[in-house]
């Protein structure tokens, strides 16, 4: 025993730094929700408060084009409501009606918090379970989508952005309806990459592609991106389209939280058909 | 040992500061992320002890770490870092006698002997945190390109904060 103290006193440098190293692998393998959310849940009280203010500071510098932007989203729902459109059809009646009921509500929320450098990149958000913000939720901006809720505390929330290896997202190309799989190969934070689209459909570069709403989580027709380049890697019956994201995940500020408000029953429905 | 140390303590904290308030949202061609914080494990003088060299590299790692939800990825890299330390300084040639108190810099050492000092560590330090990160070889052509571009930016921010920080040290 005392000559293993001694050997182990001996080399301490090294089994020192075999310790650390140990407990830092530890903490990048254990990457369970309930894991992270115990380590941020420690920690984000303190970060998120240097964030915020970090954030209220530089988020000055940005006020002008995040005016535009949300001025040019301001025209854009303005044609979708009504007095924007001609109406053809006079007998436009509204029933209170259960069917027509709202499905999904949105919380606008600011990024106090982004990263895109990394494999699998997260976002800090300034709502959390005060606000009715739970995990699996859906974010996205005015330009297209941005990610995941994964982990709530009281005050903030962490997103998977759609910048990371886990991410796999239900979308469609929109001029031929067909269904695919967004996921992100790493690399450049502008590019995308969507798998399973069969490989006898005509797909042109600039077509657009947005969320599928098959998910549960994203609703339908959120923008994705435009298709950049197209090929079948060797062996493969599917395409392997590499497509620019509409979002800048670069520069966010503002986004919106989406909360699917018949998200129990989907979910609910699909577990019984799995049961059977 | 009171005195000798809080340059380094401050040294600590600010640069954690600088790092992930401004360095970590800077991103050249979207993936390339410079790591000035390891300047501190670089500027820890000759004689500090091997488990405080150690420690503090995993404190700093692990801070950096908390602000960008990479929780041990930093960590883990600078550990690696500061375990590397002692053998580049003992190839790089180390100072002829240790009571001269001579500081790991340019002022002291010489640009020729920081600049591959700096390179070597800065480049396990980057390899760690593209290894890590990426967790497969598949995207073994990105790792290196980042490797290599993140380690020239790092270096050249370290090279730039010492000549600019080494007057006020002599």
């Amino acid at each position: 025993m005392r000559y293993i103290l001694a050997f182990i006193w001996r080399y301490r440098f090294f089994f020192l730094f075999i310790l650390l190293e140990l407990i830092s692998v530890v903490l990048i393998v254990n990457k369970s929700y309930y894991q992270r959310s115990v380590i941020t849940g420690a920690t984000d009280g303190f970060t998120g408060r240097i964030y915020t203010t970090w954030s209220e500071i530089t988020s000055y510098f940005r006020l002008k084009s995040e005016n535009e932007r949300l001025a040019s989203e301001n025209a854009r729902l303005w044609q979708k409501i009504t007095p924007g459109q001609l109406t053809t059809d006079t007998a436009n009646l509204r029933v209170k009606d259960t069917l027509y009921g709202q499905q999904y509500t949105f919380t606008v929320a600011k990024v106090i918090s982004n990263s895109t450098t990394l494999r699998n990149n997260y976002i800090m958000l300034n709502k959390g379970k005060r606000h009715g913000i739970v995990r699996d939720m859906a974010v996205f901006n005015s330009d297209g989508i941005v990610g995941t809720v994964v982990s709530v505390t009281d005050n903030f929330s962490w997103v998977m952005s759609i910048l990371n290896q886990h991410t796999r997202l239900s979308a469609r190309i929109n001029r031929l309806n067909q269904m695919g799989t967004i996921v992100w190969k790493g690399g450049s934070p502008a590019i995308g990459t969507l798998l399973d689209i069969p490989a006898h459909v005509k797909i042109k570069r600039g077509d657009t592609i947005s969320t599928s709403g098959y998910s549960h989580i994203f609703p339908e027709g959120i923008m994705a991106g435009t298709v950049e380049k197209i090929y079948v890697e060797s062996g493969d019956h599917f395409y392997t389209i590499d497509f620019r994201f509409s979002a800048d995940l670069n520069s966010l500020q503002y986004v919106y939280i989406v909360k699917n408000l018949l998200r129990d029953e989907q979910d609910e429905l699909s577990k019984n058909v799995v049961n059977e | 040992m009171n005195n000798a140390y809080w340059k380094d303590v401050v040294r600590f904290f600010v640069l954690i500061a600088l790092q992930v308030l401004l360095l970590d949202h800077v991103n050249m061609g979207g993936y390339i992320n410079p790591a000035l914080y390891v300047f501190f494990i670089l500027l820890l003088p000759f004689e500090t002890p091997g488990w405080l060299l150690l420690l503090s590299s995993f404190f700093l790692g692990l801070s950096v770490d908390l602000f960008s939800n990479s929780t041990g990825l930093n960590a883990a890299a600078s550990v690696f870092m500061a375990y590397l330390r002692p053998w580049v300084i003992r190839r790089a040639g180390a100072p002829a006698d240790y009571e001269g108190n001579l500081k790991p810099g340019i002022a002291d050492m010489g640009l020729r002997w920081f600049f591959l000092y700096s390179l070597i560590l800065i480049m396990a330090h980057q390899l760690i945190i593209a290894l890590l990160d990426a967790f497969s070889f598949h995207e073994i052509g990105m790792i290196a390109l980042r490797l290599i571009f993140s380690t020239l930016l790092t270096l050249a921010l370290v090279l730039i904060t010492e000549f600019i920080f080494m007057r006020q040290r002599k």
